[in-house]
């Protein structure tokens, strides 16, 4: 199984090495390395590589690379699912996964590890199992106290994120007025799955904290409502170097919401240099060596749409981009889930105290991307 | 302890003065050590030591501290030499750390340790430290001892000596009364890698093997591997010990036993067989891992253990050709006998022996498939795979849907997922076709996620979606991602050469490519385009007078190569160009790419041999040219060609032949798939991915053709699990004791169990309890019955197994008896199966079952189809008796399989129809217990199929349908109708589609999409929604194909046009208390003999009627418990799928089967039927 995993940050730099079996030596990493090489992004280095005695297994999470090296045959999901599963639990457990983090903590790191593996097969992955034999650091972190659902758009794909903090052994069961909607669904290995399927309702023992209870995917047959519309035009002369940008988003079907947290992302193609444009709301930044142009709008007004507009400077004497960059397109909105999902009800047994419950519904777009 | 002591202390007082010195000598950078204040008093003395002195101080440590210290030098002075730059500045940073460390304060000796943890997780060497750090290992701080575990595991293998001294603190904490600390000793213990230790090792494991915690039952099994790739000479013994460990029932040891059996003994097969079916029983309950491995390994094993589902298939497409078709023959053949016969013998033989599944091999089905809803993608692949390589054909649909959940996860994920599905979708491309948008590729993709969403998309092309796919294609070909631009134009010639139908458009399309900007479009276009016209270049002179045009532009070396073949091929196409590129050729040679000239060569070869008089001179130049390249390969092929061609006094027999040779027909290059074939490969494998063998790969075997004795997989029954479990709890309150005791101190070792018990979803019972019994059910606790209901079911079990005693008998007599007897046989057997199957599979879900029952009948239906087939087109070649027999046969057949169009429910739980197998199977199981037990949930039973068109009147086409108690998504007032199409006609039937639909006023039809082609032989199945209004009239419509129109009609049982809705008891009441009156029908009545308890009864109403249970008890502290336990009362639940209405039910069971059905509906027909056919229901 896992043989040993160096954590690497984006400089290529091995900050952390565990072996669970006897010390590989990090040149091995070299491989790797080659690899990062020669893919430009760092999302685009193979997840799997071949070195003539071992192989590589990498995952690339918040700017780091886990890699994992092995030596035998092993489900190539099951090392990348257990990795991220790492990765899960030192967000968990710091409230981020970042270099700076895992070094601060890394005894506990070391430990977390050590504990989740044994001879290179998983042995706790469960946070709450987890928190038992290894404390957290005490790092403020915000708690939602509620059982969270968020919508995420386009074909609607969603998770229920639960917060529990009951003592005792509450057995939970919750219904949903319009289960129905649910196409496809995974569920956290505490929802019994065999009363979801005569019921359609989840029945669980939950763990402590933080954990998602349920994904969930809408059949594609049901119409995605989406909440704005663009139009655009970005156009290139060929004449003068330059290129204009126009920007306007409004609202189309927002059900009386707000949509907050919008944000337009644009991959500009290499040959723009720079962008000179003026927004009519919220702020805009070009990074030229990424060409990410970033504007972030805020809250939607409907009253006065948000308009991007301006000039880009294009590097003479090269031939003009042939195809316009997609934009991305970021949003959130409250109390909303347009799939259209409602919790009906949850139920405790088990327990004699009154729990407390909230439900907060937000609609997030995934990828939402706009071809132009 | 003295000795240790001795070997302790003096090495320590060696490794610091050598340390120390060496620092002095190698560098000053000891300020920069964090750690310490660098004005140390000891320092200034040591440093006034010279190299010599030093040398006499450490051989003096050497002679007191004995072989120890010998063993610990050498790293030492490794370290201190070769650790290099960052090392340098180490040392007093060690001494300091050594001082923290012999200190007796706990907090001064966690915190160096800490420190040195963090410099092993950086790298850094400090295993000079051991010696330090190991006199720790028996200290009472838990905190500090975790570190030290960390540190010994790491170092002890380079120090083995020093390492040996802690062994006797483990050997210690394997007997400590904490599981917790028996199993960290053990951990601990089993990952030095110290090859004295072996025999310890051994001895611990096989002692833990039998400890009476599954935590360190666990750990044992985590051992075993370890010690095994220590030492492989222990092999047998610890199959010994993963044999005992195997037949463990709690789900916290399976998966890692199983692990240890893969890693070292994955060859035993034979030891599955025994625990074959618990494993399959426990496994949704166990932790995500061991699933994995878990069910990788059943794949394999059901390979060598089952038939392949799909044999008659093969059968059919092979065409009983060669003697891959005869299994298990049993009668005498004449050697000269014809092929012919043979092949009608092989009919004959497919049908006498019909394919049936093996219960185990459903169960394993079975089984697995809710794990394809788990969190965990790695569970979802292994379920994937399992199905894609075991199930039948009709099944493996279902994995489609969850794979394509896994494509939405994180990048490294979809990576996999869809090198997977890439080869699957060249055996079963039908499963994904529908999921085809899902690999539409984002701008934001991975490239090589783009690349294998292509390669998927390729491979789901076909007449109807090409289209769409083309159209999705030419946004890509924008892409700024020229990789992806290449790939995605190559799979635009790909869909060209399997599609005839696009070929055009594609290379049109491809043709209008070789005006873009970008050259390596260009490129990659100009050489798929060479390969698309080697399919009819006489159909194609213009695009090729056009890419001669291209020579004068085109740098790409491939590029040019390609055009300059092309030319050179249909240079009499091209008559008056072809001699034109060539002089350019000529001209420009010496600068070309090697490859380039190779094919100017050819071309000039090839234009000599068609038009000498224009190119005689023009390939002499460049064959000249070509004779002073600086390539051997360029030379050599001049040399080659020259003699060849050239027609000398010399020249043989050959350059006769030149025009043959160098203008043969070349057959156009197949264009195929990376992925074809890689399913010899298991899926989800490393392997797989890599399309290599990995070390340690398992092959994946073929199907057996004979299937090996299934009865190795029953288990005997030992007295003690006959007793009744109210016994086998008293015994575990016996244990009780010792596990509380000792979990008194142990925290995490609670919570380890715990986690297996809430994650499995398993309820309330202590961690301990649970994993002692192994295999509670959850059920049953779930219902939380009285003890006196449990009784009832006991005795009932006890019944069961009386019966099944004698069976066992019956059997092995007519397995002895003759043909025709066993036949007979057979035909009895046959209901008594599908029976058993039903009944096993009550606690599943509907889904599931339908799909079973359905794929049974069709294959029963083939199975028909395959006999009248052969019946009619050959004369028997056997004695008259024998095909008669058969035609009964199929009478029997057919008779099974007709459905009654009324419904009525089924009568299950006939116990004496338990197959042995099964029967065994769920007694050796106490977790089977849950299969039976009564259950809060409705279990939703079988589907039942109606006929909708007979094969007869269909002219070979038939259709039944289902309901299939699924949520109709496009619109929720519709019920779900699954049909299922069945083709046994010889041609294919085309556009099955639905017309002229006559509906009663306010009813709704949401057809099915138009089938467009249904192949001779194939099933297909479609779900319509319908809306009736919450009324029983039928639908009527016709269902059409492109010859036929059949008048068929729907018209659903009461019990469908209701759905279930969840109520607790209070609600039930509050709202029953509503719909008084006119709404409440009462009924009383005498239930049936077999249907007194109260899983037959639940059974029966949830089958009768889609309604789901209201689980009893569950708020009892508001509700006095009215009824007594001995009559129960129970409740069902549901609304009227269009209007909503409540539908409620209530059976109150009463002394002697007496009993009172009570159903309040605000819908006065549908309460007074509902009632008429629950009545049926409960007293048949």
């Amino acid at each position: 199984m896992i043989h040993s995993l160096f954590v690497i940050n984006h400089l290529g730099d091995i900050f952390l090495e565990k072996h669970w079996k006897s010390v590989i030596s990090r040149s091995v990493c070299d491989y790797f390395f080659e690899a990062r090489e020669k893919a430009v992004d760092p999302e685009n280095v193979p997840p799997v590589l071949q070195t003539p005695h071992h192989y590589l297994i990498s995952i690339y999470r918040g700017k780091l690379f886990f890699l994992s090296v092995i030596q035998t045959e092993v489900p190539p999901l099951f090392v990348i699912e257990f990795l991220h599963r790492v990765a899960d639990t030192f967000q968990d457990y710091f409230g981020e996964c970042s270099e700076s983090v895992i070094s601060d903590n890394v005894v506990i790191v070391y430990e977390l590890l050590e504990e989740m593996l044994d001879n290179g097969f998983p042995l706790a992955t469960e946070s709450n199992v987890l928190k038992e034999m290894i404390r957290p650091p005490n790092i403020l972190r915000s708690v939602v106290n509620t059982l969270t659902g968020t919508t995420v758009s386009a074909e609607i794909q969603g998770v229920i994120e639960a917060c529990v903090k009951l003592s005792g052994m509450p057995d939970l069961t919750m219904s949903f007025m319009n289960p129905r909607l649910l196409d496809d669904v995974s569920f956290h290995p505490c929802v019994r799955f065999r009363r979801w399927e005569s019921e359609r309702v989840l029945s669980f023992i939950p763990p402590d904290g933080n954990f998602t209870l349920m994904t969930y995917h809408i059949s594609s047959q049901n119409l995605v409502a989406i909440p704005v519309y663009v139009k655009q035009s970005i156009s290139f002369f060929e004449a003068g170097s330059c290129g204009r940008l126009d920007i306007t988003i409004g609202p189309k079907q927002t059900m009386g919401k707000t949509v907050e947290d919008l944000k337009v992302t644009v991959h500009m193609p290499k040959a723009v240099l720079n962008a000179n444009l003026t927004a009519s709301q919220g702020n805009y930044t070009y990074d030229f060596t990424t060409k990410l142009l970033v504007w972030d709008i805020g809250k939607l007004n409907p009253q006065k749409l948000p308009n991007l507009r301006g000039s880009l400077s294009m590097q003479t004497g090269v031939p003009n981009p042939e195809e316009n960059p997609s934009l991305n397109i970021d949003l959130k909105i409250q109390q909303l889930a347009i799939s259209g999902l409602k919790v009906s009800r949850l139920d405790m047994y088990g327990e004699t105290y009154k729990p407390f419950k909230g439900v907060k519904y937000v609609t997030k777009a995934g990828k939402f991307q706009v071809r132009t | 302890m003295t000795a240790m002591q001795k070997l302790l202390q003096l090495p320590v007082n060696a490794v610091n003065m050598v340390k120390t010195v060496q620092s002095q000598v190698q560098g000053q950078e000891e300020d920069k050590s964090p750690v310490l204040t660098p004005d140390s008093g000891q320092q200034a003395w040591y440093s006034a030591l010279q190299p010599d002195e030093l040398r006499h101080l450490r051989s003096g440590g050497t002679g007191g501290g004995g072989g120890g210290d010998q063993e610990e030098r050498a790293p030492l002075e490794e370290g201190g030499g070769g650790g290099g730059g960052g090392f340098q500045t180490q040392p007093l940073r060690h001494d300091d750390l050594k001082e923290m460390l012999d200190s007796n304060k706990d907090s001064l000796k966690l915190e160096a340790m800490k420190r040195i943890v963090a410099m092993i997780a950086r790298g850094k060497n400090a295993s000079d430290l051991f010696p330090a750090v190991v006199k720790n290992v028996a200290c009472k701080n838990i905190e500090v001892k975790k570190l030290v575990y960390v540190y010994l595991v790491r170092y002890a293998e380079e120090q083995q000596d020093l390492a040996l001294l802690s062994i006797s603190t483990f050997q210690r904490g394997l007997k400590d009364p904490n599981q917790l600390i028996r199993a960290s000793a053990l951990r601990v213990l089993s990952s030095i890698r110290v090859t004295i230790i072996v025999p310890i090792m051994m001895l611990a494991i096989k002692e833990a093997a039998s400890d009476m915690s599954p935590y360190v039952r666990k750990t044992a099994a985590h051992a075993i591997p370890k010690l095994y790739s220590l030492d492989p000479e222990q092999k047998d013994q610890l199959i010994e010990v993963i044999e005992k460990l195997l037949a463990d029932k709690t789900t916290l040891v399976a998966g890692s036993v199983v692990m240890a059996f893969e890693e070292v003994c994955p060859e035993r097969i034979d030891l599955i067989h025994k625990n074959y079916r618990k494993l399959c029983n426990l496994l949704i309950d166990v932790e995500e891992w061991g699933q994995v491995v878990i069910i990788n390994m059943l794949t394999r094993y059901a390979r060598t253990q089952f038939l392949n589902p799909n044999i008659n298939e093969s059968l059919l497409e092979e065409g009983g050709s060669g003697d891959k078709t005869f299994y298990g023959s049993d009668e005498d053949e004449d050697e000269d006998e014809e092929e012919k016969e043979k092949k009608a013998e092989a009919a004959a033989m497919a049908k006498r022996k019909p394919y049936v599944m093996d219960p185990d091999h459903r169960l394993l089905l079975r089984n697995t498939k809710p794990l394809l809803q788990s969190r965990n993608a790695a569970v979802v692949m292994a379920v994937a795979q399992l199905y894609f390589h075991l199930a039948p054909k009709a099944e493996v649909g279902v994995i489609a849907k969850a794979l394509v959940r896994l494509l939405r996860s994180h990048s490294e994920v979809q990576y996999v997922v869809l090198q997977n599905v890439a080869t699957m979708s060249i055996k079963r491309r039908g499963m994904f076709e529908p999921y085809l948008k899902s690999f539409y590729i984002r701008s934001t993709d991975p490239t090589q996620i783009k690349v294998l969403k292509l390669e998927v998309l390729t491979n789901l092309a076909n007449e109807t979606n090409i289209s769409t796919i083309l159209r999705e294609f030419q946004t890509y070909i924008k892409s700024m991602d020229k990789d992806f631009v290449a790939a995605t134009i190559q799979a635009i010639g790909r869909c060209a050469t399997n599609i005839s139908e696009v070929r055009d458009t594609c290379l049109n399309g491809l043709v209008q490519l070789l005006s873009n900007r970008d050259e390596l479009v260009v490129a990659e276009s100009v050489v798929v385009i060479k390969k698309l016209l080697q399919m009819q270049p006489e159909k194609h002179s213009d695009i090729i007078k056009h890419m001669a045009k291209l020579t004068d532009n085109i740098q790409v070396p491939m590029a040019r190569a390609s055009i300059l073949w092309l030319i050179g091929e249909y240079c009499e196409h091209v008559p008056k160009i072809a001699p034109d590129v060539l002089r350019k050729m000529a001209k420009s040679f010496t600068n070309e790419e090697d490859i380039v000239k190779l094919q100017i060569i050819n071309l000039a070869a090839k234009l000599y041999l068609t038009n000498s008089k224009q190119t005689k001179l023009l390939t002499q130049y460049v064959l000249n040219l070509a004779k002073y390249d600086q390539n051997y390969d360029i030379r050599d092929r001049a040399r080659f060609i020259r003699q060849l061609i050239v027609p000398t006094e010399k020249s043989g027999a050959l350059s006769k032949y030149a025009k043959k040779l160098f203008l043969a027909l070349k057959p156009a290059p197949v264009l195929e798939s990376p992925f074809k074939d890689r399913d010899h490969f298991q899926l989800g494998s490393l392997s797989h991915l890599l399309n290599a063998k990995a070390g340690g790969y398992q092959e994946l075997p073929d199907w057996p053709e004979a299937a090996p004795d299934p009865s190795v997989r029953n288990v005997e029954v030992p007295e003690w699990t006959k007793c009744s479990s109210r016994e086998k709890r008293k015994e575990k309150k016996v244990e009780k004791p010792f596990y509380t005791d000792s979990e008194g101190e142990s925290g995490p070792t609670e919570s380890a169990d715990s986690e297996s018990d809430s994650a499995s979803g398993s309820e309330s019972s202590s961690g301990s309890e649970e994993s002692g019994s192994g295999s509670e059910s959850e059920e049953s606790k779930e219902a939380s019955e009285s003890e006196e209901e449990e009784e009832e079911e006991e005795e009932e079990q006890k019944k069961k197994k009386k019966k099944d005693l004698k069976k066992p008998v019956q059997e092995s007599e007519s397995e002895q008896s003759s043909e025709e007897e066993e036949r007979k046989h057979q035909r009895k057997s046959k209901p008594r199966k599908s029976e058993s199957e039903s009944e096993s599979d009550e606690d599943e879900e509907s889904e599931s079952e339908s799909s079973q029952s359905e794929s049974e009948d069709s294959e029963s239906e083939a199975e028909v189809k395959k006999k009248k087939k052969t019946a009619e087109s050959k004369p028997p070649p056997k004695p008259l008796k024998k095909e008669s027999k058969k035609e009964k046969k199929e009478m029997s057949l057919l008779d099974l399989d007709d459905f009654e169009p009324a419904p009525s429910p089924q009568v299950t739980p006939v116990n004496t129809f338990l197959s042995n197998s099964l029967v065994t199977d769920l007694e050796g199981l106490s977790l089977s217990d849950s299969v039976l037990s009564p259950a809060t949930i409705a279990p939703s039973s079988a589907l039942k199929s109606y006929e909708l068109l007979h094969r007869i009147t269909g002219e070979g086409l038939s259709v039944e349908y289902c309901f299939s108690r699924q949520p109709f998504s496009p619109d929720a007032n519709m019920v779900a109708v699954q049909m299922q199409f069945t083709n046994s006609a010889s041609s294919d039937t085309k556009n099955l589609h639905i017309e002229d639909v006559k509906l009663q006023s306010g009813m709704r039809v949401k057809e099915f999409p138009e089938i467009e082609l249904l192949p001779a032989g194939e099933t297909a199945t479609a779900v319509m929604g319908i809306d009736f209004c919450d009324s029983t009239q039928a639908a009527n419509f016709q269902l059409c194909t492109h010859t036929r129109k059949f008048f068929v009609s729907i018209q659903p049982p009461v019990g469908e046009l209701m759905r279930p809705v969840f109520l607790t008891e209070n609600e039930f009441k509050k709202e029953q208390g509503q719909l008084m009156g006119m709404n409440e029908i009462t009924e009383k009545l005498t239930l049936d003999v077999k249907c007194r308890n109260e899983h037959a009864i639940v059974q029966r109403v949830t089958t009768a009627a889609n309604l789901s249970r209201v689980p009893c008890g569950s708020d009892k502290e508001c509700s006095p418990p009215v009824p007594p336990p001995d009559y129960p009362v129970h409740r069902f639940a549901g609304r009227t799928v269009t209007s909503g209405s409540l539908v409620l039910v209530t059976v109150a069971t009463k002394e002697e089967g007496a009993a009172q059905l009570t159903v309040n509906c605000e819908k006065m027909v549908i309460g007074t039927m509902l009632v008429k056919d629950i009545l049926q229901a409960l007293t048949q």
